[in-house]
């Protein structure tokens, strides 16, 4: 087991790996050609970029970038309106001012508050008053700016001057109220709403350095992530193919970390582990079937011949019963191993509905009483009123009923006479046993495990008849209903114990695992 | 009896064929479900023994079909998928019987045979009689020749299925089938034992026995002058 998940590994970094020729096989890199290293990598890349893990990186930077925009521009939309209503809000004072002193003094008052303004130094404030042809009278702009022409009387206006103050000639921004005077005299009245400008670039570049080192991270995330879960899927792929070739022992590598690909490796496994198992458990089959199968055969072809052969009709007639007898008894077996088959493929699970095991062993018991009697043995049953499970009726009848054949057959001592116990009881943790138990020799303790295997039989004479099959059915029978069979020392005598998980919890984790070719070999 | 056998795999039906016309009755065969089918509904048949996994229709269409049409001849189901819910899949499809391959011929032979009578069959009977045997039903009461016997209940269970069918052999199987409820091959011979405690309570006081042993086969219950 250590051993071969240590190749399972070495085969996943080989293929994941960057020196390996990554694709072996499956993905051939060959048609790449003289691109080389860089074609490579462009191929890896494009490969990463088709993951799904990718895909969804790249949906959720999207998604990402797109609410981070969302949330600045508003922000930002949000700041300047409350910026810009100051700005008008200190303009229209200044406006009202000085229409108050153009009021009561005229042009003469205007200009006087100008230059007041201006001596008082009016941080950012910009005035230009202008006769009709537009010769500056008083303020700070050299001219009016061309963008007041298409105003008729009075209204807001922005434009752009040069700032001649500064060493450097920097272009400003300017927001202004304009007014036509009633004798033709054009007023300014503005504010320098550079800031405004500046405050619209850095929001403007935050976004812009925000989206951009978003999609990169994302980019690189979404690589990042797909490679290595590029690198677990191509080690599983490995696994596969091994196995594929024929290595059934490789398992898919777990890391361990619980995550959605480890329960896909893990469950996998499982399912290897069942095919393994099945496969082992067909071949066993297969070889036993020729063997066991071949000595009946043999038996039954030597009477066929001595019927033929006879010489008078009663020897005649009685070989014939022989045949025949020895014919059913092979058919006999032939249906154990269909039953067993059909039962290790779990396909019989579908059937299940709840079975009241106490009122099984009753009925089988009734069966069954009598014949233990007539050997001069007794036959006690201890069943409570009800004893539920989720299960196949027919088969839990018939597991009974192979350990009461067992204990018929092999029970029997020459110290003591023939004493047959059935009991059912339920368990605090939700499990029904099923127990048969006689006084006869038992079975040795290494061997125990040992007969519930198919054609495994104690007498190795095989003198007495069967077929060796009755207690693996009866195993194969447990594992369907996810129960154990476990054979016990009964001091003296052996003590058969069927365990059945009662809940309906167990009922439906034998769902998992399921395989169905023994069930092709039955057809076959 | 006129029995129809559709069965695509032709040396397993020429066998069943060749036992069917020993047993002294007439059979056709059929080897493709349209032709069984076709056949079933031109000819007078007894039983219908069908194969449940024909290649071109279903065994259990055919049988469908033709109780869709109203026609009741009993059918048995052949199959190679002998599990219980196969079994409950052709029963509920309108079949009156199945049995699983590999099966002995003997048994089959006994359940067509006890098919066969059930089509000419009696209206509810509260009373059955064989010979000089009576059972009421309804009282749960058996007599013979007048003199009562008590049967525990499965005994009396036991024998209404015997004499339901009297005349006819029924097997270990049938009996553990209709009898207990059970579909598997006891090893040891567990029906026997109740036979023979039957035999004890029905015929032990009286010159004639009436249940018989058929060997290789099973057991038969008959009126004693038969």
């Amino acid at each position: 087991m250590n051993e071969s998940a240590a190749e399972a590994k070495a085969d996943a970094t080989a293929a994941g790996g960057r020196s390996a020729p990554a694709a072996a096989g499956l993905n051939d890199t060959r048609h790449v050609g003289m691109g080389g290293v860089a074609g490579r990598g462009w191929w890896r890349l494009r490969r990463m970029a088709r993951t799904s893990t990718f895909r969804l990186a790249a949906v959720y930077l999207v998604v990402f970038a797109l609410s981070v925009a969302a949330v600045l521009s508003y922000t930002y939309w949000q700041a300047q309106r409350l910026l810009q209503a100051q700005v008008e809000q200190t303009i229209a004072a200044d406006v009202r001012g000085i229409a108050e002193q153009y009021a009561i003094n005229g042009l003469s008052g205007v200009i006087a508050v100008i230059r007041a303004r201006m001596k008082k130094g009016v941080p950012g404030g910009l005035y230009l008053l202008t006769t009709p042809e537009g010769k500056p009278l008083a303020g700070n702009l050299s001219r009016l700016p061309p963008e007041v022409k298409g105003i008729e009387r009075s209204g807001w206006v922005q434009f752009e001057i040069t700032d001649t103050t500064s060493p450097r000639l920097r272009k400003r921004h300017v927001l202004g109220y304009y007014i036509r005077l009633e004798d033709g005299f054009h007023l300014i009245i503005g504010r320098d709403i550079e800031h405004l400008f500046q405050f619209r670039r850095v929001i403007r570049n935050i976004l812009l350095w925000t989206l951009g080192l978003t999609a990169l991270l994302g980019i690189g995330g979404g690589l990042l992530l797909s490679r290595n879960f590029l690198r677990r899927i191509d080690g599983i792929t490995a696994t596969v193919r091994t196995i594929r070739g024929g290595r059934l022992g490789q398992r898919v590598p777990v890391e361990g970390s619980g995550d959605e690909l480890d329960r896909l490796a893990e469950s996998l496994n499982d399912m290897l582990e069942q095919i393994e198992r099945l496969m082992q458990g067909m071949r066993e089959v297969s070889s036993n079937i020729a063997h066991d199968l071949k000595t009946p055969l043999t038996r039954l072809k030597a009477q066929a011949e001595n019927a033929l052969r006879a010489g008078d009709e009663t020897q005649r007639q009685e070989a014939l019963a022989s045949t025949i007898a020895q014919a059913d008894e092979l058919l006999k077996t032939f249906n154990s191993l269909l039953l067993i088959a059909r039962a290790e493929a779990g396909q019989a699970r579908a059937g299940f509905s709840e079975v009241d095991v106490a009122e099984v062993a009753r009925e089988i018991a009734e069966l069954y009483e009598p014949i233990v009697e007539d050997e001069g043995g007794r036959f006690t049953l201890d069943a409570p009123q009800q004893a539920r499970l989720m299960g196949d009726r027919q088969l839990i009848a018939q597991a009974l009923v192979n350990l009461l054949d067992n204990a018929l057959k092999y029970g029997r001592s020459k110290e003591r006479p023939l004493e047959i116990t059935v009991s059912v009881r339920q368990t605090p943790d939700e499990h029904v046993e099923l127990v048969v138990a006689d006084n006869g020799p038992g079975v040795p303790e290494d061997m125990r495990e040992k007969v519930k295997e198919r054609f495994v039989r104690l007498d190795k004479a095989r003198t007495a008849p069967g077929s060796g099959l009755g207690l693996s059915l009866v195993a194969s029978i447990a594992r369907l209903h996810n129960g154990t069979l476990v054979l016990e020392d009964n001091h003296p005598g052996l003590r058969a114990v069927l365990r059945l998980p009662a809940g309906r919890r167990n009922a439906e984790e034998g769902n998992k695992g399921r395989a169905d070719f023994p069930d092709k070999m039955e057809r076959a | 009896m006129h029995i129809l056998v559709i069965e695509d795999d032709r040396e397993a039906a020429e066998w069943l064929l060749k036992g069917l016309r020993e047993a002294g009755h007439v059979a056709d065969l059929a080897t493709t479900g349209p032709e069984g089918l076709k056949m079933a509904r031109e000819g007078d048949y007894d039983v219908l023994i069908v194969d449940r996994m024909l290649p071109d229709m279903d065994g259990l269409t055919i049988v469908r079909t033709l109780r869709e049409e109203g026609d009741q001849t009993p059918a048995l189901f052949l199959s190679a998928l002998g599990e219980v819910e196969d079994k409950v899949e052709g029963l509920r499809a309108g079949g009156d019987d199945y049995l699983a391959k590999p099966y002995s011929f003997s048994e089959l032979l006994a359940r067509i045979e006890v098919l066969g009578r059930r089509k000419t069959a009696e209206p509810v009977q509260t009373r059955l009689r064989v010979g000089d045997m009576e059972m009421d039903l309804l009282k749960r009461r058996v007599t013979r020749a007048g003199k009562e016997i008590l049967l525990q209940p499965r005994e009396f269970k036991l024998l209404e299925y015997l004499m339901r069918n009297a005349g006819n052999v029924v097997t270990r199987t049938m009996l553990l089938e209709n009898v207990w409820n059970y579909h598997f091959d006891p090893q040891t011979n567990v029906i026997d034992v109740h036979i023979s405690r039957l035999r004890g309570k029905i015929d032990k006081e009286f010159d004639k026995p009436m249940l018989h042993t058929v060997r290789g086969a099973g057991y038969v219950l008959k009126a004693p002058d038969e």
